[in-house]
């Protein structure tokens, strides 16, 4: 059993939640009620990693990380070392093939709050802040709480995008599900096994309390 | 009293054209009414400042809302509205004590409960504070969300079709409710409905609006028997609508005689229609009176009027007759007589008829090409 590797794993998953929390719902909430041009586009956009092969969005991401391009040169600038084969490349790859994990169900659940709730909620007085936090947000809660339980688990999980842009560095880059494949090739059945047991029962205790949870809210509101 | 007036002119082209023109007095229930698609609820919404694209004034209280030439735009939470949304929109997370307090962010924090309380329990439903709007009827959110609307003290109250989502014995109760309650408001009303009959019960001014524009402000009365012209007389589903020539005025007589499908109607002297003018004219089905078959009576040498039956529709206590006038093809009479004053006169389909149009019912109005475009 890869301790590391696990460790890793959840604190690549847990950065990744945090900072798509904010990004996921500003997005989300322009999506659902705003109308712009490129609205479509964006949103086919923000879909791709879903059927992007990881293989390719790897190789596109790694292009991107390389010193050649002028973003793999202001990670260097500002990181000091490049962002390729490091923790914050994986952390900026998780982000991005993460993205529609995020979004989506977030931006169903607030499109899924009823046309003249905002409205009603302005005529009562109450500031674009305090719609947000008293209304919108309680309204949205389940579609973001299982948007954030469907991304940690799917980055617990993620294996060739790391692989392409991380590589197998113990205790930078290599996450679970690395392991088990390095684990895999080794012969070594039996970690690898006990690995992915581990990575199933805590995507499962994952998924399972998003369900619970919005199973509740739901049977709350009636 | 009258600073505390509501007055609203406001233009726009898109999403919905809207030319329209109004204002109401405190304490006073004014109806915007007209046929769907003309433009009703949107105007409500500019009122309340949720339609921003809107040109034109509107101020209530002497506080300006909207003053595009002085780019003067409030935001909803700058005017001081109180809405009632026509699927009531309460906020579904929250108990009804919770949705009435929502609106009581200006009020003192410590205040707040009590006074939600207190509006609750003045729209009847004091002891199901702490229900979610899932929990409670129809008729039962109503009440929620007009507890709501007042509770931000607002200047103005808008009614966006309130009654249309309860059933028709719940609608009865809350009419009333509405009436009872209305004698302790005395901010000016704006309730828009669609439906002629609530209109004119509980309004007490309407405003006819057609394609975003007004056509007519005035109380029911006036609007459902001296319509502005032919279109507002269509779109108040007034049945009897022609068209005529004014030949002459008697003033020593008080009558302007009006002719109509080869006939001469006796009308209310209407000078303003100089003769030789073609006018539309409309009398309303109470207007009209059934001759008696076996006893003819004296009243029956006003505007007398025979034909064939050719509509015969009882609907319980009363039964709508048209009668289509002999020789001509499309002039059909519609009057009401009470059901067994048209049975025990044998009036069935194909039937001679005749009946008497009262000279004082019939409204002239200047002549307008409407089609049946306002018919639905």
């Amino acid at each position: 059993m890869d301790w590391q590797a696990l460790t890793l794993s959840l604190r690549l998953a847990t950065w990744t939640v945090v900072v798509l929390l904010p990004i996921g719902v500003l997005v989300a909430r322009a999506l659902a009620w705003r109308r712009f041009v490129g609205r479509r586009l964006t949103e086919a956009a923000l879909a791709l990693p879903l059927v992007l092969p990881p293989t390719v969005l790897g190789y596109y991401l790694l292009s991107a990380f390389g010193t050649q391009s002028a973003l793999g040169r202001a990670f260097v600038s500002l990181l000091g070392h490049p962002l390729a084969f490091s923790f914050a490349g994986l952390l900026v790859a998780s982000l991005i093939f993460n993205l529609p994990f995020a979004i989506q169900p977030m931006q169903r659940a607030f499109e899924a709050i009823p046309a003249d709730i905002r409205p009603a909620a302005a005529c009562c007085g109450m500031s674009p802040w305090r719609i947000f936090t008293g209304i919108e947000l309680p309204l949205a809660w389940p579609g973001v709480l299982s948007a954030l339980v469907l991304t940690f688990a799917h980055t617990l999980g993620e294996f060739g995008v790391v692989l392409m842009v991380g590589g197998n560095i113990p205790g930078e880059t290599r996450t679970i599900a690395i392991a088990i494949y390095d684990r895999v090739q080794a012969f070594d059945t039996s970690a690898a096994g006990l690995m992915a047991a581990v990575l199933l029962a805590l995507s499962l205790i994952a998924i399972a309390i998003a369900y619970s949870t919005s199973w509740r809210t739901e049977a709350a509101r009636g | 009293m009258d600073d505390a007036r509501l007055t609203v002119r406001v233009a726009q082209q898109t999403p919905i054209p809207l030319d329209a023109t109004f204002e109401c007095k405190p304490g006073e229930l004014l109806a915007l009414t007209g046929p769907s698609g003309s433009g009703k609820s949107t105007l409500l919404r500019c009122v309340a400042g949720l339609e921003r694209g809107a040109r034109g004034r509107i101020t209530c209280a002497r506080g300006v809302w909207l003053d595009s030439d002085r780019r003067i735009n409030a935001t909803p939470q700058d005017r001081s509205v109180g809405i009632v949304f026509q699927q009531y929109a309460l906020f579904p997370h929250l108990t009804a004590l919770g949705n009435v307090t929502a609106a009581l962010g200006h009020r003192r924090r410590g205040a707040r409960v009590a006074r939600a309380r207190e509006l609750l329990a003045s729209v009847h439903l004091a002891g199901l504070e702490h229900r979610r709007p899932a929990q409670l009827s129809g008729g039962q959110q109503q009440r929620v969300a007009m507890a709501r609307a007042l509770a931000r003290d607002p200047q103005v109250l808008l009614l966006d079709e309130p009654f249309a989502a309860v059933d028709r014995v719940t609608r009865q109760k809350l009419y009333r409710e509405l009436a009872e309650l209305r004698r302790t408001l005395a901010m000016p009303i704006v309730l828009v409905t669609h439906d002629l009959d609530e209109a004119a019960m509980l309004a007490d001014r309407m405003c006819i609006l057609y394609r975003g524009r007004t056509l007519q402000v005035g109380t029911p009365q006036e609007v459902m028997t001296k319509p502005a012209d032919a279109l507002v007389a269509r779109l108040v589903d007034l049945r009897n609508v022609f068209e005529g020539v004014v030949r002459a005025h008697d003033a020593p007589t008080g009558r302007t005689l009006l002719e109509w499908q080869g006939l001469v109607l006796e009308v209310t002297h209407t000078p303003a229609f100089v003769a030789g003018t073609r006018v539309s004219w409309t009398i309303p089905v109470s207007g009209i009176v059934l001759h008696r078959r076996d006893r003819p009576s004296r009243g029956e040498h006003e505007n007398p009027v025979f034909g064939t039956v050719h509509e015969c529709l009882t609907l319980g206590d009363d039964t709508t007759i048209g009668i289509r006038i002999a020789d001509t093809s499309d002039a059909l009479v519609t009057l009401r007589a009470p059901t067994h004053v048209a049975r025990r006169n044998g009036i069935a389909i194909g039937v001679r008829a005749g009946a008497s149009l009262l000279a004082d019912a019939i409204h002239l109005m200047p002549w307008r090409e409407t089609g049946r475009e306002g018919a639905g």
